[in-house]
């Protein structure tokens, strides 16, 4: 569907590097935050769940797609819900951003 | 393409739509990017998750749009990703502070999962079409079954680990990490078949998909309750990569860049872990740490007593005291005692007593963990300390108050070569005038080794739930 193989590979590549480069200036205090919050927006293979299972022709594919959709759903909104709960406590104090 | 979608009749709507897709998906990588972005720093963190929540509905609500959708197919998946929202939110509501680790173990096998099961669909499509070659679609769907196969079982066994649904030492049977190697290579064997020699092969896919669930299941077993943090990021990595390489199966650019980010990121906040224990990362995959129980050091301690305090005289010694450091651990976790300590504190402050909390960087069972804890507790951040920054003041300081720490503490981890925490960076508690350690009881600590601290000539033992006991010093610290 228009993307070639070397645009699609040259989008993956691109990606990777910016997730090396925007990660390694993040404090301590926020590692688990983060790591939670990168949980989370993984959960974009719910994009991929959706479409699979709108693709379904079959009643196994469909089982199979549906365990995939609510897998996702789980992912995506558990991993915000629980990121966003932590991320509340860093109220803003004094010595704020704690490099 | 995949050909999910039909082809010819759907063509007009597709062009029609593709660039509205499209261009959803570039607005929620860029939402990713700085959401990430955002995450650098505690003042703007959050407004950074809202961003990523903000480009993950955006990258949901166009696929919509996708052709090839009837209405059957939205009320299904609608309704599906309805429950799977309400029980998302609900257990990530109501799950505690001090359970996040695992909670966000099982979140991470449930992306896993899902992308073996989108990998599993696309293969099951292609197998009934026939149209299976050796292509890149092909090539991706193996991987990311094998990666997300690993990341859903391996997740689950730390979350097991954690939950201590199974015993956090390491579980190594005899030739396990050759039976690992073996399945390893009939993986490696049984992918390379399917892509060189027969695409299409279905009883090879299950093979290659059992084969990689149970390579996480024992790939995750053997490394210690400990080590699970790195091993929870590392899987996280995993299921990133495997999502950006399903972008390929689906030639979808949300998932291509969402994965990919995921991926990197994942694996560089893996290395930092590691960094923190000063140890490399082969070493806690494979090391094992804490099967063979405490070698080294015992025999020094043999026939040493430890020394034991009351609450009430722990509270004599702390108020006579100028310089306090608290040592939180994981028993200050599990004993949901992060209020009572903040008190406690608030009461020696109170008194004119300078109080430090000394933090170290793999306390609890995640980097950073206990930071979370304590802000719950409304502990300020400029009364947090890293290692770097507390050990030199350690020497001046009269009483440490160790509240359920115990590896992190371990003065055989800067010396003794046998110890298996040998080389972690620890918070040097020893060099203070008198050590106090709240303790449930003697028993080893996470990563199954000995505390010779414990017995050091400076240290009193206050034996208690964590809660409990400083709740008690707290309010002997008011009667004097």
């Amino acid at each position: 569907m228009g993307l070639s193989l070397i645009a699609v590979i040259t989008i993956f590549i691109l990606a990777v590097f910016v997730g090396l480069e925007v990660i390694s200036k993040v404090p301590q205090t926020l590692h688990t935050p983060l790591m939670s919050a990168t949980n989370a927006i993984h959960g974009v293979i719910l994009v991929g769940g959706i479409l699979v299972l709108a693709g379904a022709e079959s009643p196994a594919t469909t089982v199979l797609g549906v365990a995939a959709v609510l897998f996702g759903t789980l992912n995506v909104v558990g991993g915000y819900v629980v990121t966003d709960r932590m991320l509340e406590m860093f109220k803003v104090r004094k010595r704020g951003g704690d490099k | 393409m995949s050909g999910l979608f039909g082809s010819g009749t759907l063509a007009l709507t597709e062009a029609a739509v593709k660039p509205w897709i499209d261009t959803g998906y570039l607005a929620a990588a860029v939402c990713f990017i700085l959401a990430m972005r955002l995450m650098n720093s505690p003042v703007t963190a959050r407004r950074g998750n809202w961003l990523s929540m903000a480009g993950m509905a955006i990258a949901l609500g166009v696929t919509f749009l996708a052709p090839g959708f009837d209405r059957q197919d939205y009320a299904l998946i609608l309704g599906v990703v309805a429950v799977g929202s309400v029980l998302g939110a609900w257990s990530g509501r109501r799950v505690q502070m001090t359970a996040m680790p695992q909670m966000v173990a099982i979140l991470n096998g449930l992306g896993g999962g899902a992308v073996a099961l989108v990998a599993l669909v696309e293969f099951l499509h292609r197998w009934r079409t026939g149209i299976v070659a050796l292509d890149i679609q092909t090539v991706a769907t193996v991987l990311s079954t094998i990666i997300g196969s690993i990341s859903f079982s391996g997740s689950m066994i730390a979350f097991a680990k954690l939950q201590e649904l199974l015993p956090g030492r390491p579980l190594a049977f005899k030739g396990q990490q050759v039976f690992n190697l073996c399945v390893a290579v009939v993986i490696i064997a049984v992918g390379g078949g399917l892509l060189f020699f027969d695409p299409g092969s279905l009883p090879g896919f299950m093979v290659l998909l059992s084969a990689s669930l149970v390579l996480g299941i024992t790939g995750v077993l053997p490394i210690g309750g400990a080590d699970m943090p790195v091993v929870i990021s590392l899987l996280n990595s995993f299921t990133g990569t495997a999502a950006g390489l399903a972008g390929f199966v689906l030639m979808n650019t949300a998932l291509l860049i969402g994965g990919g980010l995921v991926g990197a990121s994942g694996l560089i906040l893996t290395l930092l872990m590691c960094a923190a224990m000063n140890r490399s990362l082969a070493n806690v995959l494979f090391g094992a740490v804490g099967a063979a129980v405490a070698g080294g050091g015992k025999s020094a301690l043999a026939g040493k007593q430890a020394k034991s305090y009351s609450p009430e005289d722990a509270a004599i010694l702390m108020s006579n005291a100028d310089r306090v450091v608290i040592v939180p651990g994981y028993g200050m976790a599990v004993a949901q005692a992060q209020h009572q300590v903040k008190e406690l504190a608030d009461r020696l402050a109170a008194r004119g007593i300078d109080v430090k909390y000394a933090i170290h960087p793999v306390a609890g069972r995640m980097p950073g963990h206990m930071n979370v804890l304590l802000a719950e507790a409304d502990v300020p951040y400029d009364q947090l300390y890293e290692l770097e920054q507390v050990n030199p003041l350690m020497p001046e300081t009269d009483v440490a108050l160790v509240i359920g720490a115990n590896d992190v503490v371990n003065p055989a981890a800067r010396y003794d070569k046998a110890s298996p925490i040998f080389g972690m960076p620890i918070l040097d508690v020893d060099k203070c005038r008198t050590v106090l350690v709240s303790k449930r009881s003697m028993a080893a600590g996470f990563a199954g080794v000995e505390n010779e601290l414990f017995l050091a000539d400076n240290t009193y033992m206050v034996f208690g739930n964590a809660k409990t006991t400083v709740s008690k010093i707290s309010q002997a610290l008011e009667s004097y």
